[in-house]
């Protein structure tokens, strides 16, 4: 008998044995939703050491050229709108770039899937505006551009705009640990700095 | 005969019993300072988020109904999970027990030629000791997230489900990095920070260069194949996305039927956990993505005692633990004696009922006594495991010694006889003459009164005040 025999059987069997008598109806009666509060999520955002910076569509790249140094090396995703990106840095492209070039890239610029204000949270999905995952991880600061029409809520309300089998990325802030003697330190692995462009 | 994890393997059983391993970590200041400090911040940090929120009752509630949910068609979640999986790409492995595990594990990092392997914090992992186990086979181990690797740089065991170090204070850590860390300066000081960034210098080069990660999970999807990992520092992305294969080790219980059930677990565990609205990372992937991560997806599906829990209707909620640890964060027990001192990588209130049911109780006797029942634990659960109602259960299930059992009939025999019942009141009024020094209980019951006083006897019985009124 393989082990997957084995273990279904036995699961079967304890429950045969003794079966649960509750329904198993959920009750759901949590938030599903919420009044959007943009205020909010600049307020989390800040919240958890994230530097938050309103803009409009056009004024994007101005506002990303103020946050980078001029020169600065910039890793981007293939989809990201070009008019975001200031004359005032070197744009690298993620056309299969390797993880020592993008590990020594100054920063990354992304757009975002959905950001959630009640918890301060972007989310990235791996589209063509946000790139692979190793992108928006290896460079030690991150730019993340968010559009308003972007942002919901409650948690909830995000899992209804993202889609399962896309590779997520829940950011919620810079790296941080709570590891030494409960004291938060930024910046262990991944991005030190994450700015977020909040674009209405 | 229920399954249950097997013995000289893992790290689910303790060398000794609970009082004697508890009156050692008592007798350490440091633990207790540590360990005070600890609990203390988190709780505060904990309640705060949680009070922001209306409808965390309602969470509780819903959290609960699904993991009753998901226990109740467990194997026909764990077949759709599988589907779910494979058919994204990644390959789905059944482990009946620890050792099934190891050597599905090891095969799998073997066959890919690498002798080194970078993992991200699981409980599962340790319950199992793979690393062991991957070290008798010649692949090193290298533990990516700060307290596991301070745990494992100090050759030590983690004593908290969630911070495992929480039993160093920074000069520990900093002497262990001093110690063990190769390549460090010596002129490191002890501040959070400056020990952080080592810890980022030091496992960069080994993130860019190994090339198979092993990782546990958090939640697991059963409609959609997902796979969750919640974290913090970025270990757990670097793992997660760098290396060619991936290999998640998950206990059976992980998995969650719908996408949707995500909200309310998203919301109970970080709150629960660390205090924080939200935490720094989660990662969610299903199966393989091409030209994004690890080309190569392996899920080892754990049960090593679990299904010997399912069998116990009582005793099964123990398996609704998301592993939050506001439990253990809440323990007046836990809180003095840390999480050595239960034996098991499970430790505190859910430790206390999940190690010995994994186990069988017989070798984890001592642990369902390792509480005052104040039920702190109960109220804390984001899950509303009743922690209490399961720790009487299992007291019930251990091994009693002879004399208590015969003491136990002796009093029912008397207590069934009401003439005999009231010659032993009367009895016991000669205890008023025994003085206060004479007045303990007599073995082997003396455990009783060694801390506790026991009370005057009255000058008549009330059944005596009655008969005079």
């Amino acid at each position: 008998m393989n082990s997957r025999d084995l273990v279904l059987g036995r699961l079967r069997a304890a429950l045969a044995a003794d079966p649960p008598t509750t329904t198993g109806a959920v009750p759901r009666d949590y938030r599903q939703s919420g009044a959007l509060d943009l205020d909010r999520l600049v307020q989390r955002l800040t919240d958890y050491r994230a530097q938050v910076h309103r803009a409009a569509e056009d004024t994007v790249a101005e506002t990303i050229a103020a946050l980078l140094p001029s020169g600065a090396t910039v890793v981007v995703p293939p989809g990201l709108p070009a008019g975001w990106l200031p004359p005032t840095v070197t744009v690298l492209p993620d056309t299969g770039l390797d993880n020592r070039q993008i590990g020594a890239a100054d920063a990354v610029v992304t757009a975002a899937a959905v950001a959630v204000a009640e918890t301060g949270t972007v989310v990235l999905d791996g589209s063509p505006d946000q790139g692979r995952r190793v992108i928006s991880l290896l460079p030690d600061r991150h730019v993340c551009v968010v559009r308003a029409g972007q942002v919901v809520a409650t948690v909830p309300e995000a899992l209804t705009r993202l889609v399962p089998h896309r590779p997520l990325t829940w950011i919620s802030g810079p790296s941080a640990t709570s590891d030494i003697e409960l004291n938060r330190v930024e910046g262990v692995h991944g991005p030190r700095t994450l700015h977020v462009v909040l674009l209405s | 005969m229920p399954a249950t994890a097997p013995a000289g393997v893992g790290h689910l059983r303790g060398t000794e019993s609970f009082p004697r391993a508890a009156r050692r970590a008592l007798a350490d200041p440091q633990l207790r300072r540590n360990l005070g400090h600890a609990t203390t911040t988190i709780r505060a940090k904990s309640a705060a988020v949680i009070d922001e929120l209306p409808d965390w009752a309602q969470l509780r509630a819903a959290g609960s109904a699904i993991k009753t949910d998901v226990l109740a068609r467990l194997p026909e979640l764990l077949v759709q999970l599988e589907a779910k999986v494979t058919e994204a790409g990644g390959v789905v492995h059944w482990a009946a027990d620890a050792n099934d595990a190891n050597r599905i594990v090891t095969d799998l990092v073997r066959a890919t030629g690498s002798d080194r392997v970078i993992k991200v914090k699981s409980m599962a992992t340790q319950e199992i000791g793979l690393n062991e186990a991957l070290a008798a086979a010649g692949i090193e181990p290298v533990e990516t997230d700060l307290a596991e690797l301070i745990v494992q740089l100090g050759d030590d065991r983690p004593s908290h489900i969630l911070v495992p170090a929480i039993h160093r204070n920074r000069a520990e850590i900093r002497e262990i990095f001093l110690r063990a860390m190769p390549g460090v300066d010596p002129a490191l000081t002890d501040e959070p920070a400056a020990l952080a960034a080592v810890a980022r210098r030091y496992l960069r080069q080994t993130f860019l260069s190994t090339r198979v990660a092993v990782s546990g999970a958090n939640f697991a999807v059963a409609q959609t194949g997902t796979l969750a990992v919640v974290e913090s520092e970025g270990n757990g992305r670097m793992c997660l996305t760098l290396p060619e294969t991936l290999i998640t080790v998950m206990g059976i219980e992980k998995v969650v039927p719908t996408w949707q059930d995500l909200e309310v677990f998203l919301q109970l565990l970080p709150r629960a956990s660390t205090g924080e609205r939200m935490n720094p990372y989660t990662s969610m992937w299903t199966g393989v993505t091409s030209g994004d991560g690890p080309q190569a997806f392996h899920l080892v599906l754990l049960d090593n005692g679990r299904s010997a829990v399912l069998a116990d209707r009582t005793g099964r909620q123990a398996l609704h633990c998301i592993r939050c640890s506001a439990c253990l964060n809440v323990c007046p027990v836990y809180e003095r004696t840390g999480g050595h001192a239960y034996g098991s990588v499970y430790p505190g209130p859910i430790g206390a009922v999940l190690s010995p049911q994994l186990t069988g109780v017989a070798d984890n006797a001592s642990l369902p006594y390792a509480s005052s029942l104040c039920g702190a634990c109960y109220d804390a659960c984001p899950v509303g495991i009743n922690i209490p109602e399961l720790l009487v259960h299992l007291r019930d299930q251990v091994p009693h010694p002879r004399a208590e059992a015969t003491a136990m009939a002796a009093a029912g025999y008397t207590m069934d006889r009401p003439r005999l019942y009231e010659a032993a009141q009367r009895a016991t009024r000669l205890g008023r003459l025994a003085g206060r020094r004479g007045r303990g209980l007599p073995p082997p019951l003396t455990g009783w009164t060694a801390s506790r006083d026991l009370p005057e006897p009255p000058e008549q019985t009330f059944r005596q005040w009655w008969a005079q009124r």
